[in-house]
């Protein structure tokens, strides 16, 4: 079976959903002779052609902007936005428009966008290259968010997010881009139902919920918990809207126990969402109040401080002590 | 088109004024919550899209292009249904129209029309995108972004900019930096024109020869139809604070409507009238006619298939109806 890292993955993805439909166009800074600034789209451009695959201009939101219009004459735009901070500039056309124009007109003019970014930290990359934004797009009506956390997840996910007829923001884990992984992406059985979440560490004394890198955080840090004899369940979302609620209460009122871990900051972050789902799906059974391990309420801080912003495997286990030692007033 | 066509652009620009007229009527009575009139500019909107080939090209409107959905025979009680407040795009088919929603973001689908002309140009349809915005649009840095990408791809797409010298209260000169938008074209490497836009034929005609020229290949134009507004920005608006009677007044001789009349017979303009009134009388009965869309589809639309999260708020709120 062939062994992938998580970045030829998506250079598989991509490759696949081009050969399948030759709608799809991929375009962005650097993604033609380059093959992107972490070659996702390498080869791409001598495969299929300048028409398929090509630079921009550096304009973050004329690209979003051009993708709009490439959807309304029918086409399936693969967008790359080159780094996280770097969709700033294009929120009113990704907020405003892309996200909109399904509802705008009624559902005559469809948005089978996928804006491919890569996000989140690890890397000590310079201002704007390590923001967590899942938030921000989580919170807009008209747009799924996805992150994976695996070469095979990548492939998967990104092969669904192309297919999916509404806009996907795909949420690429730069610090994983070189993990690799050995799955056979034509292996049907492998292929997970869109929309779910995935149990990467079954576990009975609680759960903690991760996505993107932070899985592999949070497998470590199960790992580290099992030696005390602690049996954490690690349940990778991938889908961060819409949220598999089903599979993540499933997990949670087994486990009776919750902890939610993200790199973006605290307030308001997602954490914030899927702790509200879990109490309202399972407050009958939780033992512990939800707790959240998060980055700060701080600008993504540079590289000789992300280590103390990042989620530590020391933090999870610190706040895996807590839901533990939890006793009612 | 030339002066032998003036009567045909003349009955449309009549139509749009009418409906304009009613439309503000329709505020008064407070049928509308809102308009945004485009009293003058007459004579740039229907000249402009009348030149359009509605098989292949495709518009893509801000908010005041009423004489644009005129000359482009849209369904005009669904154009003007979103000032009804009944759906923020309208209720007309972008698709079936050629003009794609209707937009508050002025700037945004500016790059919508190069996105489009892209695709257009792939399939080689010899389809033509064309954009619409105002000066104070101009200043958006979408409008920059656009003109930059479609003069590196050469793609064919008109930016038409209705210069109506006002940006709500902003005058023309304090919005754009050296006075011209057309003039900007040239650091694009695109070509910029400027044209009268109170002046429906030499509208059309420049709208024209951009369209031909973008379907052989020479790339993108900017157009900028020098107009006015003669009313309010919109029905909440008071110009009187910002601009003098002296200068409206000195706008109004040049009256789109006016110029066009006196190159035709007494018979065509009153022939003219007669016909808007009709459309007029079927548009304000269409739309006094028309219903809220049922509260249901409120949760409709979101994505293509509803996502379970949505159908659970929809779940919870109608039985919050039932209860």
């Amino acid at each position: 079976m062939p062994e992938f890292s998580l970045q030829q993955a998506l250079n598989v993805a991509l490759c696949h959903a081009c050969e399948d439909d030759d709608r799809v166009l991929i375009f962005g800074e650097d993604v033609g002779t380059l093959g992107g600034v972490f070659r996702v789209t390498d080869g791409l451009r001598d495969k299929f052609g300048e028409h398929r695959v090509f630079d921009t201009p550096l304009a973050e939101s004329a690209i979003m902007g051009m993708a709009v219009g490439l959807a309304v004459a029918g086409w399936r735009p693969v967008p790359e936005i080159q780094f996280d901070g770097f969709s700033y500039p294009a929120i009113d056309q990704i907020a405003n428009q892309v996200a909109r124009m399904h509802y705008r007109s009624r559902g005559v003019l469809n948005m089978p966008i996928t804006l491919r970014l890569p996000s989140f930290g690890g890397i000590k990359a310079p201002e704007h290259h390590g923001e967590s934004l899942e938030a921000l797009f989580a919170h807009v009506p008209g747009l799924k968010v996805v992150a994976p956390a695996t070469p095979s997840e990548g492939y998967h996910l990104l092969r669904q997010a192309i297919a999916d007829p509404d806009p996907v923001i795909f949420l690429e884990p730069k610090s994983r881009y070189w993990h690799r992984e050995t799955f056979d992406p034509t292996e049907p059985a492998e292929i997970p139902p869109p929309g779910t979440s995935r149990i990467a560490r079954p576990g009975e004394h609680g759960t903690l919920v991760a996505w993107g890198a932070m899985v592999a955080r949070c497998l470590q840090a199960a790992e580290l918990a099992a030696e005390d004899g602690v049996e954490l369940e690690v349940l990778d979302l991938r889908w961060l809207k819409p949220i598999d609620a089903d599979g993540l209460a499933r997990s949670v009122a087994r486990t009776r126990r919750a902890v939610v871990v993200h790199e973006a900051p605290l307030s308001a972050g997602l954490g914030a969402e899927v702790s509200a789902l879990i109490t309202e799906r399972c407050f009958a059974d939780l033992r512990a109040p939800v707790q959240r391990v998060t980055g700060f309420d701080v600008p993504y801080p540079s590289g000789a401080l992300e280590d103390e912003y990042l989620p530590s495997v020391d933090r999870i286990l610190t706040a895996v002590q807590t839901t533990l030692e939890y006793r009612r007033g | 088109m030339h002066e032998a066509d003036l009567p045909a652009l003349h009955r449309l620009m009549v139509v749009a004024r009418r409906l304009d007229e009613e439309a503000i009527a329709l505020q008064r009575q407070g049928v509308f919550p809102a308009y945004a009139p485009a009293r003058g500019q007459e004579a740039a909107q229907v000249g402009s899209a009348a030149a359009l080939d509605l098989a292949r090209d495709f518009a893509f409107p801000c908010y005041r292009e009423l004489g644009v959905a005129v000359a482009m025979s849209v369904d005009l009680v669904g154009y003007l249904a979103t000032h009804l407040n009944v759906w923020h795009g309208g209720l007309y088919d972008p698709k079936v129209s050629r003009l794609a929603p209707f937009n508050a973001v002025v700037g945004g689908p500016v790059t919508h029309a190069v996105g489009w002309a892209m695709g257009a140009k792939f399939d080689d349809t010899g389809g033509v995108a064309i954009t619409y915005f105002g000066d104070g649009a101009s200043s958006q840095g979408d409008v920059h972004e656009a003109m930059n990408f479609a003069g590196v791809y050469r793609l064919p797409v008109v930016f038409f900019c209705q210069n109506n010298g006002w940006a709500i209260s902003v005058p023309a000169a304090e919005q754009v930096a050296g006075g011209s938008v057309a003039a900007r074209a040239a650091g694009y490497g695109i070509e910029g024109v400027r044209v009268d836009g109170n002046d429906v034929v030499a509208v059309f005609d420049a709208t024209r020869a951009a369209l031909d020229r973008a379907r052989d290949g020479g790339g993108p134009t900017v157009i900028e139809a020098m107009t006015y507004r003669l009313g309010p920005h919109s029905t909440s608006d008071d110009p009187g604070r910002y601009r003098t009677l002296e200068d409206e007044r000195v706008w109004l001789d040049r009256d789109p409507l006016t110029r066009a009349a006196a190159r035709l017979s007494a018979d065509e303009v009153a022939a003219a009238e007669e016909h808007a009134a009709t459309v007029v009388r079927g548009v304000r009965d269409g739309l006094l006619a028309l219903k809220p869309p049922p509260a249901e589809e409120l949760f409709s639309f979101v994505y293509r298939e509803p996502t379970p999260a949505l159908l659970e708020q929809q779940r919870v709120w109608k039985e919050s109806l039932d209860a």
